[in-house]
């Protein structure tokens, strides 16, 4: 970690109305919860629909694509990364603040309005509030890790990032049985499965991988990321004009 | 002593050879990298600067490679050439930013100094959004010399300044070249590098085209054939009477229908001169047409690009 690289990396990914900008997804997810609770009442399915499929499926991935590559990939862009590159300071240290301050961001974003929104329609029903802000934590920590290094690796992370997020895990991962099994989502929903317990069936939170593949994936994806991610700044190359 | 080395360097990007069997030293002192835009002097640069691995070859810092090895920063000052910063910061915690990453004792104070060397302390504490090219670069140049580093690289730093403020960056740079500095930069300009340069290393189309002190690369400028087009009202009179003068060592009617309009001679769009001592040609060229009652329309010097003139120096 360094002080001085996590204060530019928060300060280029939050700074000027950009915090505003990010702060609509949660602001939605809240909104949503709040007017179907009055609606419909406290209802673990619904919650569970919601939670799962909007938290968890729609907000958390975006988030990790805006933060991952936020706190980056414009520094590679506009070239000002070079100010970080021409120092004595490792490049996986380089890497390891900006996942943090990532990870932060998406965290207090997407799994913090996830608790939220879990006790606004549930209350402390069956501990799915909790679950669901959990996986959504680990779920935001892994996205930051492979995003970020999607835009150590190329100029076009947002949009390949998004594509994952909206193609990949909320349609093909909500659907097709294979494609789950390669999920963030489902790797994270199995940790709110366990959380939940004996009622998770009952309540509709289920996993298609078992907590045992997860965990491992979960760290595989992390780990190897963020040490690919440190190589290749080594070895960046950054665009001159010349 | 502190010397950049790169023995027999090149670097290609798939086909193309940005730079081709560079060997050069830059030691202590002011040296201007010359040449027209596009001869690779930034790839040489990234290279010095640890940022691009030479393709073949080896670049050195008092016998260290700087490839990979992010130690060198400690030693090396980089001005680059695009003005991206953190712009929603101040220029003061800009450069704070910057002596902090390279973890000074006292980075507050190196932050101050280094801001006050580019004389930008009244403007220290607004945004960088708000500054001129100038400030710009002013603020880039405090952030590399921060960490007093004895070596500075600057890619292209007098591009986009106004006249003044390009004197206060010369000023500066001679200053840090008769510290002892070793202060490389690259322009595309021939004059900034005669005002600025002890020495100058001249690369064209990628290779290394010439080095030495400014005079030398000058006479060889001056001394090389200059190439005027002519046209007037009777071409091949003109070709004639100037052939007959030794200033010139050649002359050729310019075939081409398009251009022959207020032309006498039919087929000849004007002349091409290849004058030996020019000095002397621009003298004569007006006397002889008067003499022989000939109009002149045209006087243009065929090859004052910069990019003939360092073809010329390639040829050599």
């Amino acid at each position: 970690m360094n002080a001085t690289v996590a204060q530019l990396t928060a300060r280029s990914l939050l700074g000027r109305r950009r915090v505003l900008i990010l702060m609509a997804l949660p602001v939605v997810l809240l909104l949503l919860c709040g007017a179907i609770r009055l609606l419909a009442g406290s209802d673990p399915q619904v919650g569970v629909g919601l939670l799962g499929g909007f938290a968890l499926g729609t907000v958390v991935p975006l988030l990790g694509v805006i933060a991952g590559t936020g706190a980056i990939g414009p520094e590679i862009d506009d070239g000002s990364i070079v100010y970080l590159l021409s120092k004595p300071l490792s490049r996986p240290t380089i890497v390891r603040t900006k996942l943090v301050v990532a990870s932060a961001t998406a965290i207090v974003l997407s799994a913090v309005p996830t608790l939220i929104a879990g006790f606004v329609l549930l209350g402390t029903t069956d501990r799915i509030a909790v679950a669901y802000a959990v996986a959504a934590t680990v779920a935001s920590i892994t996205y930051c890790a492979g995003f970020l290094l999607l835009a150590v690796v190329t100029r076009n992370a947002v949009v390949i990032g998004l594509i994952y997020a909206l193609v990949w895990e909320t349609v093909i991962g909500g659907y097709v049985p294979g494609a789950q099994a390669l999920s963030v989502q489902q790797w994270s929903t199995a940790l709110a499965e366990r959380i939940v317990g004996a009622k998770a069936a009952q309540d509709g939170v289920t996993a298609a991988v078992s907590l045992g593949t997860a965990v491992p994936l979960l760290l595989a994806v992390l780990i190897g990321s963020t040490w690919y991610a440190g190589r290749r700044l080594r070895s960046i190359r950054l665009t001159g004009d010349d | 002593m502190t010397a950049v080395v790169l023995q027999q360097v090149s670097r290609w990007f798939g086909n193309v050879v940005a730079v081709n069997d560079v060997t050069m030293t830059i030691g202590p002192g002011v040296t201007g990298l010359l040449g027209p835009n596009g001869a690779g002097k930034s790839t040489l640069i990234h290279m010095m600067a640890g940022f691009l691995a030479p393709s073949s070859g080896t670049v050195t810092l008092d016998g260290e490679p700087v490839w990979q090895n992010e130690q060198i920063y400690r030693r090396i000052g980089l001005v680059p050439e695009r003005e991206a910063m953190y712009d929603v910061v101040t220029g003061r915690q800009f450069v704070l930013a910057n002596a902090e990453l390279h973890g000074l004792p006292d980075a507050a104070a190196a932050a101050a100094r280094a801001l006050a060397t580019v004389e930008m302390t009244d403007a220290q504490d607004r945004d960088i959004s708000t500054y001129s090219k100038g400030m710009k670069q002013r603020i880039k140049m405090a952030t590399a010399l921060v960490h007093d580093p004895p070596v500075l690289l600057l890619d292209e730093p007098f591009n986009g300044m106004d006249p003044r403020q390009r004197l206060q960056l010369i000023d500066l740079l001679r200053a840090m070249g008769a510290e002892g500095r070793t202060v490389l930069f690259s322009s595309h300009i021939l004059e900034e590098v005669e005002r600025l340069a002890d020495s100058i290393q001249v690369m064209v189309a990628g290779r290394h085209a010439a080095s030495g002190d400014f005079r030398e690369i000058r006479r060889l400028m001056t001394e090389r054939p200059h190439q005027y087009t002519v046209r007037s009202s009777d071409d091949r009179a003109l070709a004639a009477a100037v052939i007959a003068d030794g200033s010139t060592s050649g002359v050729e009617l310019i075939k081409d229908g398009a251009a022959v309009a207020g032309s006498a001679d039919l087929g000849a769009a004007g002349l091409q001169v290849q004058a030996t001592d020019y000095a002397r040609f621009i003298r004569l060229l007006p006397q002889v047409a008067a003499r022989q009652g000939i109009r002149l329309y045209d006087v243009v010097p065929a090859d004052e690009s910069l990019e003939s003139v360092f073809s010329y120096l390639v040829a050599r």
